[in-house]
């Protein structure tokens, strides 16, 4: 039988505002920018912290969304189709942590990605993001890898990032961003 | 066709073109998954527009929220208005800006080092 309370307690003590595991859809994502909007406004929360959480949260999720069938049909049953994101706000501090599967193969593009990333400073994101803007390659998946570039921009911390290996074909990846109002 | 216009939806901005006059206004948000798809009939309308301007261009762009994926066609946009300008036809950006909200000046700003195009920046009080 499933614990319910133990399930609710971990929600409870990681004050997780909304928490979402299944497949992406963009409808599905409008539904949910939609009630973090509602909550924000019961939280009274300033304008300018609204903005920028809706801002990463958007880019967040259309990752996920973008990036759903990478690891599709690798496993038996279904379930590399499904993700999971939480949302949790911590003394006026927002973290969203999302979670997918991904191939083995791809997490060493991808880890090189983020750490590059981490790796570069406010003003240096600032050009890197116009560099890729204007000469990178649009992909029909989205902004063609500005997504993690403005993340790091808009937050000014680090992606926390982990990869958990499953088996020898695909792994979860997880991340986890942080944003502190007046950063 | 003279008039492009289309209504906002919560992730799609609303545009309103009128080739006639050269008024070219875009607001709300623009966070669609797919927004190539989106800005290819407005992206058509200016290839149709620049092969018959004559008089100024005004453009105002009035977003509240952007996602990344939009970003590249609003280049691709202002890259459109850029060779419309350096044909010879004055083209204006006015870019809209709510008081409190750093990250879209400053995307505004990123635009503004990329494109050859006048640049105004329109701070709106809330």
């Amino acid at each position: 039988m499933v614990d319910v309370f133990d399930i609710y307690d971990k929600v409870e003590r990681n004050n997780i505002l909304l928490s979402f595991k299944g497949e992406i859809t963009s409808d599905l994502l409008t539904s949910i920018l939609q009630i973090m909007e509602n909550k924000m406004d019961n939280l009274q929360e300033v304008p300018k912290t609204k903005k920028k959480v809706y801002n990463v949260l958007v880019e967040c999720l259309q990752n996920l969304y973008h990036h759903l069938d990478d690891a599709s049909g690798e496993s038996e049953d279904d379930k590399t189709r499904s993700a999971i994101f939480m949302i949790s706000r911590t003394l006026g501090a927002y973290s969203i942590y999302t979670g997918n599967y991904i191939l083995n193969e791809n997490i060493s593009g991808l880890k090189a990605r983020l750490d590059e990333v981490n790796a570069l400073t406010k003003e240096e994101l600032k050009e890197y993001y116009k560099k890729v803007l204007n000469n990178g390659e649009m992909s029909l998946k989205g902004g063609g890898g500005l997504g993690v570039i403005d993340i790091a921009r808009k937050t000014g911390e680090k992606l926390e990032y982990n990869f958990l290996e499953i088996d020898n074909k695909i792994s979860f990846f997880t991340l986890n961003i942080k944003i502190t109002p007046n950063n | 066709m003279n008039k492009y216009a289309i209504d906002g939806t919560p992730k799609t901005p609303s545009i309103s073109f009128d080739l006639g006059s050269g008024v070219l206004e875009i607001k709300g948000r623009s966070i669609p998954e797919n927004s190539i798809e989106f800005y290819k009939p407005l992206i058509e309308a200016l290839e149709k527009y620049s092969s018959g301007t004559k008089g100024n261009t005004t453009v105002n762009m009035q977003l509240e929220y952007f996602n990344t994926s939009s970003s590249k066609c609003i280049l691709d946009i202002f890259k459109k208005l850029e060779s419309i300008h350096k044909g010879g036809s004055a083209v204006t950006i006015n870019w809209h800006y709510e008081e409190d909200d750093e990250d879209m000046l400053e995307a505004g700003e990123d635009y503004q080092a990329i494109i050859s195009v006048p640049f105004k920046m329109v701070m709106v009080n809330e």
